[in-house]
């Protein structure tokens, strides 16, 4: 309470809350990824593994980006594929 | 029972090596047998904290990859008959530190002294990982400050989950020594409160050192802050941290704030 008075007469704000409510979010979600695989590292290279299947692909022309929003979050996939892709296919089948 | 103790953090500068060397000190002056073994490869400094940069003659990689033998690359403190040092090496790459090459060497130390403390480099590469792989207890130092908070509770995640105890499903035994801690600036309401970081971090305390001259003093002239002013607030703090980890019950003391007229008057009428 005496902490609370003297910043009142001094009048400043305290910071030291801020940081602590920062840290107990960012922890929070960090402990929640901690041990996980690293999920976008999977996903990308599961995606490649598939449509490498079908398509010939430059494996670093596949960028898979996890966007965090408030509401929702998106995954964008941006593989990016020859233009010859056609004679493939007809190969295969 | 010997007992590996790593001094990690995750980030730098927050003070592991004065942690490490104090630490040490202050266990060799309670009677132990004590080595202090720098990880930080490429940038060692314990042997400067220590005052023995001189006397370095093989170092800790030396003696993992056998062209030395332990007893050679130890180091003898020149103040305390029961403190040694073992150095890292300037000069090579932190990729020769081999898991089975390390864990040779903690063997041999284990047998030899009742407390090795590895003093980790910043970071949670290789060095960092291989100085907490073997322990049975760690050091957290952390300041009170976000970015180290942050990082400390990595190195926790860590300590729980790559260290061969946890992969045997034990525990190290893990504490948080909180330094750099300024009462005045706690006091304002500008910094981590102890039960802040202890909440966030969830582990029990080991100690509070306050900030002051006497660790820059100490650094300057090699001499552990235990040694250097015995008397000093750092010094007792390192100190008492040292009986709790050898099992002693001693009283927390937070570091108070030295207040002027003013603020000593206000702070009666508030209470």
């Amino acid at each position: 309470m005496s902490m609370g008075l003297l910043r009142l007469l001094r009048g400043k704000k305290a910071t030291a809350p801020v940081a602590r409510e920062r840290l107990q979010i960012l922890l929070a979600h960090e402990r929640g990824m901690r041990g996980q695989p690293d999920l976008l590292g999977v996903l990308r290279e599961e995606i490649l593994a598939v449509v490498s299947k079908h398509v010939t692909l430059d494996p670093t022309k596949v960028i898979v980006r996890l966007e965090r929003g408030d509401e929702v979050s998106t995954l964008e996939v941006d593989i990016e594929v020859p233009n010859d892709i056609e004679r493939k296919r007809v190969a295969v089948a | 029972m010997a007992k590996v103790l790593v001094v990690t953090s995750g980030k730098g500068g927050v003070g592991k090596t004065t942690t490490t060397a104090a630490l040490g000190a202050a266990l060799a002056q309670r009677g132990d047998k004590v080595v202090v073994v720098d990880f930080d490869v490429g940038l060692r400094n314990l042997d400067l904290v220590m005052g023995a940069e001189r006397r370095v003659v093989f170092d800790l990689i030396n003696v993992v990859q056998g062209v030395a033998k332990l007893p050679q690359a130890l180091i003898k403190d020149k103040r305390l008959e029961n403190l040694w040092l073992l150095p890292a090496s300037q000069t090579r790459d932190k990729d020769a530190l081999t898991e089975e090459g390390v864990g040779k060497v903690i063997d041999e130390l284990r047998a030899r002294f009742d407390w090795v403390i590895c003093d980790s480099p910043a970071g949670i590469e290789r060095g960092a990982s291989m100085a907490m792989r073997f322990a049975d207890e760690a050091v957290i130092v952390t300041n009170p400050e976000v970015s180290s908070v942050r990082d400390s509770d990595r190195i926790i995640g860590m300590l729980d989950s790559k260290t061969v105890r946890a992969e045997k499903g034990e525990r190290v035994e893990k504490h948080i020594l909180i330094t750099r801690y300024d009462p005045s600036r706690a006091a304002r309401g500008e910094m981590l409160t102890i039960d802040d970081i202890l909440e966030i971090l969830a582990t029990p305390l080991l100690g509070i050192i306050p900030e002051s001259q006497d660790v820059l003093k100490a650094s300057n002239v090699g001499t552990p802050v235990t040694l250097s002013n015995a008397d000093g607030a750092p010094a007792r703090a390192y100190m008492d941290a040292a009986k709790r980890l050898c099992g002693e019950n001693v009283t927390m003391h937070v570091p108070a704030e030295r207040r002027g007229l003013m603020d000593r008057l206000l702070r009666r009428r508030a209470a």
